[in-house]
C-alpha cells in the first residue's frame, strides 16, 4: 500500500499471462515484472511488461484498450478470476496497482466464454454483442437536421432510468463474470435503455424478441440469477434490468401469440 | 423453470401441512388419506398437473445446464466468486438428489415396493409412516433429502419472482428473505415427522 514518504512507492510482481493463438489452445506464461509504481493503471503495468519483452526480442501480449478513461468498454481482463480486477465498480483500465501487493502473483487471462472466442492472448472477440444490437439495439429515427429537443416530453423518471441503463459500455464483464456465460445484463441494459423512452416505442417488442434471438443464437448462456454479472459490471448495472427484460419478453411473446392476423379465419363466420 | 417450479413449491406446502396431521393421531392422517383417495378427480388431476410439471421441470434443467456449461466454456483458471450463493451454484446437485427422493418416496409411500420390516398395514396410513421411520437409513435419507430441498427452495423460490420480471433491487433482498423463510417452514415441516418417530414421540 501507499505510504506517504515523498518517494512513490514500487512493486515487484510476478504475472501470470495467457498466452493464445487464435484457434490454438492457450498456456499461462510466467514473467517477472519489477518497479512498477503504485500510481500506474493496470493497463500501464501491462505496457510495462510488453516494453520488457521488447526490448528482450519476445513476443508482446495482445490485449484490448482504448479511451483508458473507463468509458469506451474496450479494455477486458480477467485478474484473479474476476474481470476487471478485484475493486467493484471499475473497469481494467481505472484500476491502480495500489491494490495489488509488492511480491503478488497475479493472474491475467481473457474473458472465458464460448461466445467471446480469443482472438491473441488476452483479446476476445466480442461481435456477438455487435450482432445483438444490429438486431434491436437502435432506433429507427430520420436522420438530418437535429430534431426540436422538447418535440418528444420525456418524464424526468423515465430519463434518469433509461440514463443508468445505458450507462453500459458493452465490455462484455458481465458475460465473462457469469458461471453460464449469459449476457442477460447486456442485453437487458439495453432493451431497458431503449424500450422504457418514447422513442423507443414503435420498436418495443419486435427489438425485445429480436435481440434475446440472436443472443441465444451468439451462444450467450441462460439466467439462473447468480447474481455474479451485477457483482462484476465496472457501471454497477443492476439485475433489475433482467426482471425487466424478462417481462418485456413474456409481454412480447403474448402479444405477438395473440396478434391479430385483420382477417376472419376459415370455416368461421 | 419458473412456472414448474412455482407449481411444485406449491406442491410441497400442500404435501407438507397434510403430513403435519400425524400430530393429531391416526383418525385425523387416515381419513384425510381416504378423503384424496375418495376424490379421484381431484386426485388424478393434482397427479396429472406434478407429473407433467415434474418432467418439464427436469427435461428444462438439464437443457438449462448443458447449454450453461457450454457457453461458458471452461472459465477463468483462477476463478472468483463474489455473490453467487451456494444454493444458486448447487440447484442441478440438489436437484438429482430430490428427484432420487422422489423415486424412492413413491416407491416405499404410494406404489408400497419397498419392503421395510412389518408391512401388514393395510390402508393405514399412520402405522405406514412410522414403520417407514421406524428404520433409521430411511429417515435420515429423508431428513437429508429436505434440507436439500430447503437450500433448492430457497434460490428457486426467489427466482420465480425475476424470471416473471417481478423482482428489483429494493425487493430482491426481501425476496430472498421471504424465500428462505418458505424453505425452511417446508423444511421443517417435513422432517418434523422422522424426527418424531425417531425420538419416540410418535408410536
Amino acid at each position: 500500500m501507499v505510504q506517504d514518504n515523498g518517494k512513490e512507492q514500487t512493486l515487484a510482481l510476478k504475472l501470470r499471462v495467457w498466452r493464445q493463438r487464435r484457434g490454438q489452445p492457450g498456456a499461462f506464461e510466467e514473467h517477472s515484472l519489477a518497479a512498477v509504481p503504485t500510481s500506474a493503471s493496470f493497463l500501464e503495468m501491462m505496457d510495462m511488461l510488453n516494453e520488457q519483452l521488447i526490448k528482450a526480442g519476445k513476443d508482446t501480449f495482445a490485449f484490448d484498450h482504448d479511451c483508458r478513461e473507463g468509458i469506451c468498454g474496450m479494455c477486458s481482463m480477467t485478474i484473479n478470476g474476476m474481470p476487471h480486477g478485484p475493486i467493484p465498480g471499475v473497469t481494467t483500465c481505472q484500476l491502480h496497482m495500489r491494490n495489488f501487493r509488492d511480491g503478488e502473483t497475479i493472474t491475467v487471462e481473457p474473458w472465458r466464454a464460448r461466445a467471446f472466442p480469443v482472438l491473441k492472448d488476452l483479446a476476445v472477440d466480442r461481435s456477438g454483442f455487435d450482432k445483438v444490437i444490429q438486431s434491436g439495439g437502435f432506433i429507427t429515427v430520420r436522420t438530418g437536421s437535429a430534431p426540436e429537443a422538447n418535440n418528444i416530453p420525456v418524464p424526468k423518471p423515465i430519463a434518469d432510468e433509461a440514463m443508468d441503463a445505458a450507462e453500459c459500455i458493452g465490455c462484455g464483464a458481465c458475460v465473462a463474470s457469469c458461471k453460464n456465460g449469459s449476457a442477460m445484463l447486456f442485453v437487458g441494459a439495453k432493451i431497458n435503455h431503449l424500450n422504457i423512452l418514447p422513442q423507443g416505442q414503435a420498436e418495443r417488442d419486435r427489438r425485445t424478441l429480436s435481440m434475446v434471438k440472436t443472443m441465444d443464437e451468439a451462444g450467450f448462456g441462460n439466467c439462473t440469477n447468480y447474481g455474479e454479472c451485477q457483482a462484476h459490471c465496472p457501471k454497477s448495472i443492476t439485475l433489475d434490468v433482467i426482471a425487466k427484460l424478462n417481462r418485456d419478453y413474456l409481454r412480447a411473446r403474448v402479444k405477438e401469440f395473440f396478434s391479430s392476423t385483420g382477417k376472419p379465419s376459415k370455416g368461421g363466420d | 423453470m419458473a412456472l414448474t417450479g412455482l407449481v411444485l413449491a406449491g406442491f410441497v406446502l400442500g404435501h407438507m401441512t397434510g403430513n403435519l396431521l400425524m400430530f393429531k393421531g391416526p383418525e385425523a392422517i387416515n381419513a384425510y388419506a381416504a378423503w384424496l383417495h375418495a376424490n379421484k378427480g381431484l386426485l388424478w388431476g393434482a397427479r396429472t398437473v406434478l407429473i407433467i410439471s415434474t418432467f418439464a421441470h427436469i427435461w428444462v434443467g438439464i437443457q438449462l445446464a448443458l447449454e450453461n456449461r457450454a457457453a461458458r466454456d471452461g472459465g477463468p483458471a483462477a476463478d472468483a466468486t463474489r455473490r453467487a450463493t451456494i444454493a444458486s451454484r448447487t440447484m442441478p446437485y440438489s436437484g438429482v438428489v430430490i428427484l432420487g427422493f422422489a423415486i424412492f418416496h413413491l416407491l416405499h409411500f404410494t406404489f408400497k415396493a419397498v419392503a421395510l420390516g412389518d408391512v401388514s398395514f393395510g390402508d393405514d396410513v399412520y402405522k405406514m409412516v412410522i414403520a417407514g421411520f421406524s428404520s433409521k437409513p430411511v429417515a435420515y435419507f429423508y431428513i437429508i433429502s429436505m434440507l436439500l430441498l430447503c437450500l433448492h427452495l430457497s434460490h428457486g423460490v426467489s427466482s420465480v419472482f425475476q424470471t416473471l420480471g417481478l423482482r428489483n433491487e429494493r425487493w430482491r433482498s426481501r425476496l430472498d428473505v421471504l424465500a428462505l423463510a418458505y424453505a425452511w417452514i417446508i423444511a421443517l415441516g417435513f422432517i418434523s415427522i422422522p424426527l418424531a418417530v425417531l425420538t419416540g414421540c410418535l408410536k
